[in-house]
């Protein structure tokens, strides 16, 4: 009744249904569907006319550069600000850092997005406010493209990875062994680096991992707002024109996306910590 | 003597203030709106703030921005309410049982809670909103059952670190029901949890209703929502980048608010859970 309109004939209606396999029994469609999703085939698309899973690997591409592009940004900035503000412990500095990172965890990302359209590239001119880019016209033009989405996804997951990397590092800097390095007379900058870090990038490595998967479904607010034609625009687009099998397709896409994410936080997660590693080496 | 500390905490009393702010806001939106927040201005429309009396300026149909605004805080906190509302005695059931009882039922019900937990945070209300249609009442249901897992494992949790405690072997050694060590003991014992995890939560409600009416599933014209009202702006900000400025400030200070106030409530409440 929703795809096809309050005019449609009954025995449209029929026909349609059983094209869809609407009159067989709930559990049978459902086994069915299971079998189809195994082998791979998650149905066509009621609007595109096309396979659901050849159009989410078509958009997927788009998405998975803009939601690695936003957690290389957000790496890049809110582990050394992390860093920063637990050595600063209770400075001017870490307050500031501290409610920055609040606000980024604060703000609505599409909503950031639209203010850096407005300033970036509205008033000041300096980058392109919408699309994708080319690489005909060479990799500074994607580049140049992709700043303002990734940044405007970023913002979230900087925020987060700050929190952590702060909280993180003042835990191992109050152990004992910190101590015994700086009254070994040791650098600072090394005891920070060398001894800290490592220990506290632990818990830091899981949040990141785990941001990677807030990031492709954040992609979708993202790319509605600059216009990207990504995965997340491909969602909002088939819920919008009542494409279920698109909308079913995808969820379920992103969703063992993240999963496999998770699968390899773990796998990272024994590689640098030689604890976990040698539990498992145990049994 | 714990209210004394938590007005102590300078960002559980800044978030207080803020949150404050808005509760008057949005009890009192028909005394301090300026205009109806639907009436059209036909002679004043897209103007500049301050122009034609207009404090935050207007939208492409001449409405008054401030006047929606403070009706938009109505919307929000409703939706904040109500979806935490949910998501905290749902997930609390689910937690209890599967921590205070344990074995079957906790493996299965921690499963499930494993399995929704599974999806992005967003998509689930998003995919929810696909199945459910558009609608303010859709969106906080939609909201509070995407909130559900993660109360229900905070909850699971702390009642596993109650649960042994002597006070609550003795109660159940001196004969009492699992109900009156439900309500007695443990329930009192997880309050602190969850009143943190709901104020952070009531954060990430007010931005899950921007988000879906942003995206056009939320609450429908004319009501204003901040979320619905960005999404209007979204066509005008070369025009008329007023119309995204202050809606998008007013669900960051919302949020900040909570998220303030959550962090300084546990710092106080909870030392142990602190990030």
């Amino acid at each position: 009744m929703v795809i096809l309109g309050p005019e449609a004939r009954a025995e449209d209606i029929a026909r349609f249904r059983q094209q869809l396999g609407l009159d067989k029994p709930v559990f049978i469609q459902f086994l069915l569907y299971l079998k189809r999703v195994l082998t791979g085939d998650l149905g066509k698309s009621l609007i595109y006319k096309q396979d659901v899973l050849s159009l989410i690997l078509e958009r997927f591409p788009t998405t998975l550069v803009l939601s690695v592009s936003a957690l290389f940004i957000a790496v890049l900035v809110g582990i050394p600000a992390g860093i920063l503000s637990a050595v600063k412990h209770n400075s001017f500095t870490d307050l500031l850092i501290t409610i920055l990172a609040l606000v980024g965890i604060s703000i609505p990302i599409f909503w950031f997005g639209m203010v850096l359209i407005i300033v970036f590239s509205l008033k000041l001119g300096w980058l392109p406010a919408v699309g994708l880019g080319s690489l005909d016209k060479g990799l500074w033009d994607v580049i140049k493209h992709l700043i303002l989405p990734s940044f405007a996804l970023g913002i979230l997951s900087m925020g987060t990875i700050t929190r952590f990397t702060r909280s993180s590092m003042l835990e191992v800097l109050r152990q004992d062994y910190i101590r015994t390095a700086y009254a070994k007379g040791l650098r600072k900058r090394l005891i920070i680096y060398r001894h800290a870090l490592r220990n506290a990038l632990v818990p830091i490595i899981t949040v990141i991992g785990l941001q990677l998967g807030n990031l492709l479904a954040g992609a979708v607010l993202t790319e509605t707002v600059f216009a990207l034609p990504g995965l997340g625009k491909l969602m909002v687009d088939a819920i919008m024109r009542r494409d279920f099998m698109l909308v079913q397709g995808e969820v379920l896409f992103v969703a063992v996306t993240y999963i496999f994410i998770n699968l390899l936080v773990d796998v990272v997660y024994a590689v640098v910590n030689p604890k976990i590693r040698q539990s498992y080496e145990r049994g | 003597m714990t209210i004394r500390r938590i007005l102590k905490s300078k960002s559980a009393l800044a978030g207080l203030t803020i949150i404050t702010l808005d509760l008057i806001l949005a009890i009192f939106a028909p005394l301090i709106a300026t205009h109806p927040y639907d009436e059209m201005d036909f002679m004043y429309v897209l103007a500049k703030p301050g122009e034609g009396g207009h404090i935050f300026g207007t939208d492409d149909y001449g409405r008054d921005i401030f006047s929606r605004l403070v009706y938009g805080s109505r919307v929000s906190l409703m939706v904040g309410v109500i979806a935490v509302g949910i998501g905290a005695s749902i997930g609390t059931v689910f937690g209890i049982i599967s921590g205070y009882f344990g074995g079957f039922l906790d493996s299965l019900i921690m499963r499930f809670m494993d399995a929704l937990l599974s999806f992005p945070y967003v998509l689930l209300a998003i995919a929810m909103m696909a199945v459910l249609g558009p609608g303010l009442f859709n969106a906080m249901i939609a909201i509070g059952v995407v909130m559900v897992p993660s109360f229900a494992r905070v909850v699971r949790s702390a009642v596993l670190n109650v649960k042994n405690e002597d006070f609550v072997v003795a109660s159940k050694v001196l004969g009492a029901s699992d109900l009156r060590v439900i309500f007695h003991h443990i329930l009192p014992n997880i309050v602190p949890s969850l009143i943190i995890y709901s104020s952070l939560n009531f954060a990430g409600a007010v931005i899950s209703e921007a988000t879906l009416s942003f995206l056009g599933l939320g609450i429908q014209p004319p009501t204003p929502s901040w979320g619905s009202m960005l999404s209007e702006a979204k066509d005008f900000l070369q025009v008329a980048p007023h119309m995204a400025v202050f809606p998008g400030l007013a669900i960051l200070l919302t949020c900040l608010g909570f998220n303030l106030l959550g962090d300084g409530l546990r710092d106080v409440l909870d030392p142990r859970l602190r990030t």
